[in-house]
């Protein structure tokens, strides 16, 4: 810590983000950084994704999520990157030439911390139960499918025997597998939306290859059990998202699993005045991937939910190198944010502007589309006062799902810099 | 030919592909797929499918109470549930290191089940 006792860079969660940006902030200068983790070890939920199918962009192999996060722990340690464990991050505030980091731990009891400039890295929540607005009781037995992987994979339980799953998302086809490998029984997994959250790799090797049946168009309409769930009803849903009257089908089940989304944790966000971004739920952030408050960075899942960890640690390293340049006082720009719009099928993209002078040569542009497509374009379009749009990118995408994150890379040397307005579209080719 | 269709699960894209066999378990040909990974995927799943099993082993001792493990490479998917009924009777002895050997040539597939975590960070 420099005399004034100010670090160059805190960062707010020890995940796959927070572990990368450290990484990457040190390679770029920063001396100083501080990792503060709420878990008794680093890895985020990595810790609890055991299954394999991770690392193949990154490092071109398959890896399980604790081996993934192995890999960037050692970093972090060779590198004699300074951690705080067990220490949960309560508050921030911007002062005049810091950010205040307000902490908890069993061991320092409040713990005040003082950074030049803060990544958040906090991840991501799912959605509860009490977001779905499901009829029924209130008994034991109902689990988001994050809880129950991490009763499985950490602690070493079996939350239950005959399981119902509502949501397709990746989580709850990894633990329809998962509970199935341990002898539980999966009766169905149900899915409100006429398709799946999840990756289709997924589908067929957590579904498929133990004939779990995907009932899509349906959801639960009734929970029974007084002390412990005993059974749900499940029924087809209409247009609307309604539940057709006449469709319900009873299973006898003793767990009902969750894997109905998940929301970026920003509370803490909040707290120090990010504003966020209706679409994502994450903060507004620039090419830097700095937020509307000076020395606030944002990267990951709590920036927006992706769905591969390797497109998370190229983020946070990104977020990294910017915050260790914000540190140095060399992240100086023009001031001016050409903001980015989505249109078409295009729900949000992330950065949600970009400075022509102070990006790189390339700033990534990370998007996710709001319906399922085939025979796609995606269209970069700029606008400038007084003349045409221009065209800076166009290109065919056979397939587009809502599930999958997009990128492409925005050139800063097809910016004049006098852009009002750059669009990213998509829609059907032959629309 | 017959032709079967596949979703790769070689990577998250999930390429859509067909499989042309000669009807006798001969692979023809694979398209659809992106990538070289995709071929091998689409002759191997419909001649003999393998996969990657991931689950967890009791750690004696009990701190942390299970460690993660994994097959070493992937296994024929017929043995799945032979190689999960030798890691549900398997206990660990800590200190485990990633990669650590747990079960060699694990329900007789060839492979070894290996630690991918270990019990002291």
């Amino acid at each position: 810590m420099s005399q004034s006792g100010i670090h160059e860079i805190a960062i707010i969660g020890g995940g796959p983000a927070g572990l990368a940006a450290a990484i990457a902030a040190r390679e770029a200068g920063a001396r100083d950084i501080v990792i503060l983790e709420r878990e008794k070890e680093l890895g985020g939920i990595l810790n609890q994704c055991i299954h394999n199918g991770f690392g193949l962009h990154t490092f071109q192999e398959e890896l399980t999520g604790p081996e993934y996060a192995a890999r960037y722990i050692r970093q972090v340690k060779d590198l004699g990157i300074p951690y705080l464990l067990s220490t949960t991050v309560v508050d921030l505030r911007r002062e005049e030439d810091h950010v205040a980091v307000t902490s908890v731990s069993r061991r320092d009891g409040l713990l005040q911390t003082r950074a030049r400039a803060v990544v958040l890295a906090m991840g991501c929540r799912e959605r509860p139960r009490g977001a779905l607005n499901i009829p029924g009781t209130r008994p034991a037995g109902i689990f988001s499918a994050g809880t129950a992987q991490r009763l499985v994979n950490l602690e070493g339980y079996l939350p239950g025997r005959r399981v119902v799953i509502l949501g397709s998302g990746d989580i709850g086809l990894i633990m329809a597998r998962r509970m199935t490998l341990e002898g539980a029984k999966v009766l169905c997994v149900a899915e409100i939306q006429p398709y799946s959250g999840g990756l289709k790799r997924n589908i067929v090797q957590c579904l498929q290859d133990y004939g779990i049946p995907l009932k899509l168009s349906h959801t639960v309409v009734d929970i029974r059990g007084k002390e412990r769930v005993s059974g749900v009803t499940i029924a087809q849903v209409d247009q609307n998202l309604k539940p057709i009257p006449g469709t319900e089908e009873d299973f006898d089940c003793d767990t009902l699993l969750l894997s109905v989304g998940l929301l970026p944790e920003n509370e803490l966000s909040k707290a120090v005045g990010v504003e966020l971004a209706p679409a994502t739920g994450g903060p507004r952030v620039n090419e830097s991937l700095e937020t509307n408050i000076p020395g606030v960075f944002a990267c990951g899942n709590v920036l927006h939910v992706h769905d591969l960890v390797d497109y998370v640690s190229e983020e946070a390293a990104n977020a990294g190198r910017c915050a260790a340049r914000f540190a140095a006082g060399t992240l100086s720009g023009g001031g001016r944010e050409i903001p980015l719009a989505p249109a078409g099928a295009v729900r949000y993209t992330v950065p949600a502007g970009v400075d022509p002078v102070r990006m790189d040569g390339e700033a990534v542009v990370r998007f996710r589309v709001g319906r399922n497509m085939r025979k796609a374009v995606v269209t970069v379009l700029a606008e400038e006062p007084g003349q045409e749009p221009r065209t800076l990118l166009r290109r065919k995408r056979p397939v587009m799902a809502p599930g999958e994150m997009e990128q492409i890379a925005l050139k800063k040397e097809w910016l004049t810099g006098d852009e009002t307005k750059i669009t990213v579209e998509a829609r059907e080719e032959d629309a | 030919m017959p032709i079967v269709e596949l979703t790769c699960i070689s990577c998250p894209l999930g390429c859509p592909l067909k499989v042309e066999t000669d009807g006798e378990g001969k692979v023809l040909g694979v398209t659809g797929n992106t990538c070289k990974r995709g071929e091998a995927y689409g002759r191997k799943e419909v001649s003999a499918p393998e996969r990657t099993v991931t689950s967890t082993v009791r750690v004696e001792g009990g701190v942390p109470p299970v460690i993660s493990v994994r097959t070493r490479t992937d296994i024929p998917k017929e043995k799945i549930f032979a190689v999960m009924e030798a890691v549900r009777r398997a206990v660990a002895k800590a200190p485990v290191q990633i990669g650590d050997v747990i079960i060699k040539n694990v329900a007789d597939t060839g492979v070894d089940l290996i630690a991918t975590k270990s019990t002291e960070p």
